[in-house]
């Protein structure tokens, strides 16, 4: 019907994605000749690959149109993936540094673990820059299964071998009905090509009325939901963040959910705004539930790593709110928090992995008593992480959230911002918790056995700086975001 | 010297910075809290520079704003960090630095020697910092900023001797209060941003932008709803009813931290950002009577509580509480300056009786220790005859103690003689008038009551302390009481720019120097006031006589009990043993909050801990435990068990979604 104009393939499109692809292949390979106690340098290579691939995301910022869309507009590495690229190379890179501590006293270093991090990364590239439904299923497919793997990395232990049989079970689950959810979308269009729905329906108005789209649009939106842990479907989360290896908790927690989201955002607002009335009605009862039931049941967690795990459910839920406001303000508010999101919680999870010892992971509340006094620099750092999740000023997390916030109210959603600022004042009590034991109570251990490796220093390091710096100075930050919006 | 504005609030930042990360290496108190001080001191400086500045001003031209750098645009959103000075700004710089100043010399005194000595200066420089934050902030997220910043540094502060239970229960008593207040701050924030926004597309956090746009507001309505918000946030921030109970408890800090935040600046708060914020508040009649009778409310009570407290401290918080009390009905009836007038005055006096009181737990601690008696050193049952050792504490304490306590010619008379006056002649509250004032009269009489009573039995009669322990009773040193001196000279004095025209001896300087500030606010109140009657000044000469028959009666009330017939107080209590069991409990509102609220949630708490957690997350574990004794029977107990309750929870969350979409 067409003339063949358009480039049918534009590799510049998927750079980063075929950077980081190949260099985990050779990893693979390379893996076969490094020696156990020696697979730190494989993390050191794949941190090269990540470095080496911020060059094309920097490199295709405001790119022309004609170059950013490729593969017959089945991929389309807009400002708005590139963001999000950004956040996974971000947490990707920060989880790489704190795994070969962890890895090591575990005794699970296996050389595998750095592959399959970079082909997660993959693939939640190809969900964030897909605009075909197939893409973003086949991105989606691609980090599950390596995020399957990860979950239960640790292959000796009990724990880490459930999450990782939970993960995958419920997440098969979840699939089944996404992909359905798409099959339906078709279905009811003809197409699978976001920009494709969006001119159907545009040219069939009525098709709105049709059940099978409905249910299309609905089963979508669950399958995504799941994803990003969004209440209802969030009950897998704590049991997979509990058991999963601490540096693949930290992981797991951003950069898919952060994926999620990008794929989430694309697919409903610009395939499917004509069902904003009503995905918009489910989101807003979605985002109260998920903030709700996140922060309250974190408030009587013991286990450090089960309290995070539902504040990271009460984040998506504040995050959802961003998306329920349909702005450009909003919108944005989500990609700067979920990069704000990448640092604090990651930072976090640093910490909590150098408090276990082998055998002795040290996650209860408990376990922290008199820590900042042991060790004050390390007492700060998880002070401000605590902090930022809190959303008290002038840490990042504050930022994003007011950010958030007041694209809801400008949207007229005034009640869910009252709500979500409701929720966020809760959810300080447990995040206080944490730094009650650390600065007023006595403490009970020595904390002798912390050794801060150069590598988890770094991490540290960037991470406290990337929830100060944009605290403090948001406006660059907040201008790229802005800049990042589709619409 | 106004372009300087940003090094007020950067000066402590820096001296924060400083002992945070290096104090614990110099480990020399001299150096710490000398950095610490001169840091303030510096603050206090430039602020000295920028009120001079001010005033060589004409009126209307005093008001600048430092944009120091854009901070978050976008869109619609403009917030800059960006600092505001104005005559109110300008006062409350000159009471955060100036006071400031002085309580940090002191803590050099009073801290020696303690554990942690560069902590508790990098944390009440960090206070200052945000404190300077608070009141300079040119929008309300720099404002926020401040907001929560105090906040965080009274709960540190609050929780500085931690190893006592009670002082990090009362901090986190203190945030958890602070945080509901905080909560109601942002949704008046955002109210007020939305209103404005949707309906006259004025997206703006800024204060002046709001205030020109402010006649854009309608009276009550919406206003009222983002006024009580606003409202909430400064009951919590500034401890009034509801939200007080977390002051009284907040005297587990050190003695220095009540003088500076828990009654010369944080609890002040409130006040300041009500009256910042006057041409809002005004527009909402309804919030200004509930303001100003949460006020006279609280005034009252809390008046009643200190009546019957033993600890020293106790009685000076309780009296904040209520002195706040006296603010609130002030900006509640619109008398704007004579609020801020007695926010001022009450710095000067109730930062010198703290600081005071500090300087006789001191003596008495270093008594009590010498003679090895566990008595306790705040306990005013305890002190007694304290005037003859401690001569300096005594008179400054007694100064301020006749200014709070309302005597003319001292600077706490001036300034709650015109917040019952206005209580009395406002047009805003009709027949609600009469008991505002009375109700602040009576108060005023309880005032007078208990702090006689406290200086009574703490420096006049026996010494009750062990003769042995009293050989070691001593002034204070230099630098403990030279910031009492000062304060001691304001309180008497500082009154002095405020003087009621009636009076006609000086200008009323503090007036004409707010005016400005206030003026757009008294615009909007005359437009919905019918006009006021007019008081003669007869009346108000009466008014003023009967204020100070009122104070002399406490007083005398005082002297009888506690000097002149010391046995009747204990005749009373026994006469009438329920009304003092209530009056001491504090009217038992710790345990109705218990009951109301805490005991509520906690119940709620273990009914999720016990339904959620133990059935889902133990039977985890117990799944785990049976997973160990046989790698076989984990897939069954991950299947058959949570997996499928977790796969059930999801479909069931489907089917409710599609259906309601589809049956809707």
């Amino acid at each position: 019907m067409e003339t063949l104009a358009m480039p049918a393939i534009n590799f510049a499109a998927i750079m980063p994605e075929t950077i980081l692809s190949a260099v985990a292949m050779a990893l693979l390979l390379v893996n076969v000749f490094v020696r156990s106690e020696q697979k730190a340098y494989l993390g050191y290579l794949s941190l090269i690959g990540i470095l080496v691939t911020f060059f094309p995301i920097v490199a295709g910022w405001n790119a022309p149109v004609e170059l950013q869309s490729g593969f017959n507009g089945a991929v389309l590495q807009d400002n708005f993936s590139l963001f999000f690229k950004g956040i996974f190379l971000v947490s990707a890179a920060l989880s790489i540094l704190i795994s070969d501590q962890y890895m090591q006293r575990e005794g699970c270093n296996h050389g595998e673990l750095y592959p399959l991090i970079l082909l997660a990364t993959a693939g939640m590239m190809l969900m964030a820059s897909g605009t075909d439904l197939m893409v973003i299923f086949l991105g989606l497919e691609l980090l599950s299964v390596a995020l399957y793997v990860l979950a239960g990395f640790n292959r000796d232990k009990l724990k880490s071998n459930e999450a990782g049989l939970k993960y995958f079970l419920l997440g098969a689950f979840s699939t089944g009905f996404l992909l359905y959810g798409m099959a339906l979308t078709f279905g009811a269009t003809g197409t699978t090509k976001i920009a494709g729905i969006a001119a159907y329906v545009a040219a069939n108005p009525m098709i709105t009325g049709n059940q099978m789209f409905l249910v299309g649009m609905l089963l979508m939106g669950v399958g995504f939901s799941f994803k990003i842990a969004a209440a209802p479907f969030h009950m897998w989360t704590p049991d997979v963040y509990e058991g999963a290896p601490t540096p693949m908790t930290a992981f797991m927690s951003v950069g898919p959910k952060a994926a999620g989201f990008a794929a989430f955002l694309r697919v409903f607002m610009i395939a499917l705004p004509a069902y904003k009335p009503e995905w918009s009605a489910l989101l807003w009862v979605l985002a109260v539930l998920t903030m709700t039931v996140g922060n309250i049941t974190a408030l009587f967690q013991q286990d450090i790593k089960r309290m995070l795990a539902y504040s990271s459910i009460a984040h998506a839920g504040y995050v959802l709110v961003g998306f329920v406001a349909g702005n450009a303000v909003g919108t944005a508010g989500i990609m700067f928090y979920m990069l704000s999101y990448a640092f604090m919680n990651i930072g976090a999870f640093a910490i909590i992995l150098l408090v276990g010892r082998k055998g002795e992971p040290n996650n209860n509340v408990a376990d922290y008593a008199g820590f900042g006094f042991k060790h004050p620099l390390l007492g700060l750092a998880m002070s401000i992480f605590l902090f930022s999740l809190a959303g008290i000023p002038p840490a990042a997390g504050f930022i994003g959230k007011f950010y958030i916030f007041s694209g809801a109210i400008q949207a007229g959603y005034i009640w869910l911002a009252i709500i979500g600022v409701l929720n966020s004042a809760a959810s300080v009590y447990y995040y206080l918790r944490v730094m009650v034991f650390m600065y007023m109570k006595d403490p009970v251990e020595e904390f002798d056995w912390l050794k801060v490796t150069p590598a988890h220093a770094l991490c540290l390091l960037v991470a406290v700086a990337g929830v100060l710096i944009p605290g403090i100075v948001p406006g660059y930050l907040l201008e790229l975001a802005q800049k990042a919006v589709f619409f | 010297m106004l372009e300087y504005v940003w090094l007020i609030p950067l000066f402590p930042l820096l001296g924060a910075v400083f002992n945070g990360l290096l104090g614990k290496k110099i480990k020399n108190e001299a150096v710490i809290g000398g950095i610490a001080t001169l840091m303030i001191f510096c603050s206090f400086l430039v602020s000295c520079g920028i009120l001079m500045q001010l005033i060589g001003l004409p009126a209307e031209e005093r008001v600048f704003e430092k944009v120091v750098f854009p901070w978050i645009h976008s869109g619609n959103f403009k917030a800059d960090m960006a600092f505001l000075v104005d005559p109110l700004s300008a006062i409350m710089i000159m009471v955060v630095t100036g006071v400031g100043s002085l309580i940090h010399l002191y803590s050099i005194g009073y801290m020696h020697g303690e554990e942690g000595f560069y902590r508790y200066f990098s944390y009440l420089n960090l206070f200052a910092m945000s404190m300077l934050l608070l009141v300079l902030g040119g929008n309300m997220l720099v404002m926020f900023i401040g907001w929560e910043g105090v906040g965080l540094c009274s709960y540190l502060l609050i929780g500085y001797y931690f190893h006592k239970k009670s002082a990090g229960d009362a901090a986190k008593k203190a945030f958890v209060m602070n945080r509901v207040g905080d909560f109601g701050f942002l949704i008046g924030l955002f109210t007020l941003y939305w209103w404005l926004g949707s309906n006259h597309n004025v997206w703006t956090i800024n204060f002046t932008e709001i205030k020109a746009a402010s006649s854009l507001l309608p009276y009550g309505g919406v206003v009222t709803i983002a006024t009580l918000c606003f409202f909430v946030g400064a009951t919590g921030k500034s401890a009034q009813i509801p939200l007080y109970t977390w002051l009284p408890d907040a005297m587990e800090g050190p003695t220095p931290v009540s003088a500076l935040i828990h009654a010369a600046t944080m609890v002040t708060a409130g006040v300041y950002m009500i009256g910042r914020m006057s041409f809002v508040f005004v527009k909402a009649p309804d919030t200004m009577m509930v303001i100003a009778i949460v006020g006279a409310a609280t005034a009252i009570f809390a008046a009643t509580i200190g009546t019957a407290q033993n600890d020293i401290k106790r009685v000076l918080a309780y009296s904040t509480v209520s002195q706040l009390g006296f603010m609130f009905l002030a900006m509640g009836v619109g008398a704007f300056t004579a609020g801020v007038f007695h926010l001022m005055t009450h710095a000067f006096f109730k930062a010198c009786l703290f600081l005071g009181s500090g300087s006789v737990i001191h003596a008495m601690h270093h008594a009590l220790h010498h003679a090895h008696s566990h008595d306790d050193p705040q306990d005013m049952r305890n002190m007694g005859g304290l005037r003859k050792a401690m001569p300096i504490t005594f008179i400054t304490f007694l100064v301020s103690t006749i200014a709070i306590a309302g005597i003319p010619g001292f600077s706490g008379f001036f300034s709650k003689d015109e917040i019952l006056w206005q209580a009395f002649a406002n047009p805003f509250h009709g027949g609600l008038n009469i008991f505002l004032w009375g109700t602040g009269a009576i108060a005023a009489c309880f005032t007078a009551f208990y702090m006689f009573r406290l200086v009574f039995m703490t420096f006049f009669g026996e010494c009750r302390i062990t003769a042995k322990s009293k050989d070691h009773l001593h002034e204070s040193p230099l630098v403990i009481t030279i910031p009492l001196m000062v304060l001691g000279f304001l309180a008497v004095f500082g009154g002095y720019v405020g003087m009621p025209k009636l009076l006609g001896m000086l200008p009323n300087y503090f007036e004409h120097w707010l005016e400005p500030v206030f003026a757009t606010a008294q615009g909007y109140a005359q437009t919905y006031v019918h006009a006021g009657a007019h008081h003669s000044h007869a009346l108000e000469w009466g008014l003023m006589g009967l204020s100070v028959v009122i104070a002399v009666i406490g007083i005398a009330i005082a002297y009888i009990l506690y000097i002149a017939s010391p046995s009747i107080p204990a005749r009373f209590t026994a006469t009438f043993p329920a009304l003092h069991r209530a009056v001491y409990n504090k009217w038992y509102i710790d345990e109705l909050y218990d009951f109301l609220f805490i005991n509520p949630c906690k119940a709620l708490g273990s009914f999720l801990w016990k339904g959620f957690d133990v059935l889902v997350i133990d039977g985890i574990v117990d799944g785990v435990a049976k997973v160990v004794m046989g790698l076989s029977g984990m897939l069954k107990n991950l299947q058959s068990g949570y997996v499928h309750n977790y796969a059930l929870s999801m479909a069931l969350g489907v089917v409710v979604i599609i259906a309601f979409y589809i049956f809707r």
